[in-house]
């Protein structure tokens, strides 16, 4: 499994699933297969994605503790620059087919549209993290300094839940079935730093050597 | 693309016969067996042109009947065109009652009968910032209104669509209220441009579009046109409307089209008009949806309150 994990193929061949999604709407854009609403489809699927996306790179950390494969680490980085790549894809259509460039009627929406505002706070969240996301930057930084301005993606994916909650009508089933997943994914990260604290001064006694 | 096919050249009567639906149950059964199931609109004919119509391009049929916004078959708006498949709507009858002289019930063939029909094009606009051009087949909602002579005490008219549990969402699943309602004031129902819809593109409606007969107030956001119409009441107060209870400053009960006056969510000052080029277009949205002849129903109203 370990080797499974390291390869360079499965690390490729996840990349190109997670290019799925976007290959099938260049598709549906050449097949002209948009639904009577093209531009609210493209919106709805981009966004859909981030937020999968980001769900899915925050259920690495946990991944690695419940499998016991902790070579799982090496798909974060790119889970994540992923979601940030949907976020820009969504933004994209916001700004050119859904504003057509009006930067008046944009700025508008971010001031009014509480949606919209924190939308907007999850993705700008994101950018320093997609820039900072290299070998080089943790070096520059710091690991812990590199850390802790990493979990700003806390932030920005409760941003995109709560941004969606807003937005919806009336159905709020999938809103809070992803609020349901990131309150799990946290959970686990508190239990987390709480066994680590707990066993940190259970250590205190015990020899160096043993 | 073939935008319909007009194999049958029947009149609504002929289509549902008596037996066909004292027979439902076996009908339905056989229906739900069938791999492929018959299309259950019929042409209608002698329509007559009506001069309201717009000369803009209408939306195509496509578009018109598998994007609906029909929360008892779903909440997305590919999901009526699948899920009210097999909604069928004969026998239907519409109860006529409140503050009038004569209430009456009336069955889906009287109602075909009270009035000529004609084919009116009208602009239909979603307050979700959208909209199409459609050929409404119906007559004035007046001609239907008339049959039971509103008293004086009439003043407000309650709608009410069609709603079966079994065959359709939950109001917890669809997170509105069923069944579903809607209100006009008197003098809104009885101004010419308020629709009795029976059909578009020249056949009956299908179920995801209201069948077997809507409102179609176009210079209203769609949610104030109820579909597949059970119940009609004449009261004197203001009727509560669904949405309005839903989600009061989103949703006001007149509901109408007003560019100045934002959604909560979004402004309402452009819609995209869908069809049009790969994106669809982006056009500026016009008071009352550019039906001004509307206007003098609201001329003391403050239209920033009552929206």
């Amino acid at each position: 499994m370990k080797t499974f994990w390291l390869s360079k193929w499965t690390k490729l061949l996840l990349f190109l699933l997670c290019l799925v999604p976007f290959a099938d709407l260049l598709w549906r854009v050449y097949r002209n297969d948009l639904t009577a609403n093209p531009i609210e489809f493209i919106t709805h699927r981009t966004g859909d994605w981030t937020l999968r996306f980001l769900m899915i790179a925050l259920a690495v950390t946990p991944l690695r503790g419940i499998l016991n494969q902790p070579q799982l680490i090496r798909f974060r980085r790119m889970l994540g620059l992923v979601a940030f790549f949907y976020g820009c894809a969504h933004l994209a259509t916001w700004i050119w087919l859904d504003k057509s460039f009006d930067v008046h009627d944009m700025w508008d929406d971010v001031v009014k549209r509480r949606f919209i505002t924190v939308g907007m706070a999850g993705l700008l969240l994101m950018a320093p993290l997609a820039v900072t996301s290299t070998a080089g930057w943790v070096r520059r930084l710091g690991f812990r300094r590199w850390q802790f301005l990493h979990r700003l993606v806390y932030f920005s994916a409760l941003a995109g839940v709560i941004h969606y909650y807003w937005l919806v009508k009336s159905d709020i089933r999938l809103p809070l079935l992803y609020a349901g997943i990131l309150t799990l994914l946290m959970i686990y990260r508190l239990g987390a730093l709480v066994k680590k604290k707990v066993t940190n001064a259970a250590r205190k006694p015990i020899p160096a050597n043993i | 693309m073939v935008i319909h096919t007009k194999k049958r050249d029947l009149r609504y009567s002929d289509v549902t016969p008596k037996a066909a639906y004292l027979n439902r149950r076996r009908f339905l059964a056989a229906a739900l067996a069938a791999p492929l199931i018959a299309k259950a609109e019929s042409k209608l004919t002698g329509i007559s042109k009506s001069p309201l119509s717009t000369s803009e391009q209408p939306t195509s049929l496509e578009a018109v009947t598998s994007y609906n916004n029909f929360y008892e078959f779903g909440t997305g708006k590919d999901e009526p065109v699948v899920k009210a498949k097999n909604f069928h709507t004969s026998p239907w009858t519409v109860s006529l009652e409140g503050e009038v002289m004569k209430p009456k019930t009336l069955d889906l063939d009287t109602v075909m009968k009270l009035a000529p029909l004609e084919e009116r094009i009208f602009r239909h606009r979603c307050v979700e910032g959208w909209s199409f051009v459609i050929p409404w087949v119906g007559f004035p909602l007046s001609a239907l209104l008339k049959q039971v002579e509103p008293t004086s005490k009439a003043k407000y008219i309650a709608f009410q669509s069609f709603y079966d549990p079994k065959q359709m969402l939950s109001s917890r699943d669809a997170h509105i209220q069923f069944p579903y309602i809607e209100g006009l004031r008197l003098d809104e129902a009885m101004h010419p441009l308020a629709t009795l819809s029976v059909g578009v593109y020249g056949e009956t409606l299908p179920p995801q579009n209201g069948a077997p007969f809507r409102l179609t107030l176009p210079w209203k956001y769609g949610f104030k046109s109820i579909k597949s119409i059970v119940r009609i009441r004449f009261v004197e107060k203001q009727p509560p409307t669904t949405w309005n209870l839903e989600w009061g400053e989103a949703y006001g009960f007149y509901a109408n089209v007003n560019p100045g006056v934002d959604h909560p969510s979004h402004s309402q000052a452009t819609e995209v008009r869908l069809g049009v080029g790969r994106f669809g277009s982006k056009i500026k949205t016009q008071i009352f949806n550019g039906y001004d002849q509307v206007a003098s129903l609201y001329t003391l109203m403050d239209l920033r309150r009552n929206y």
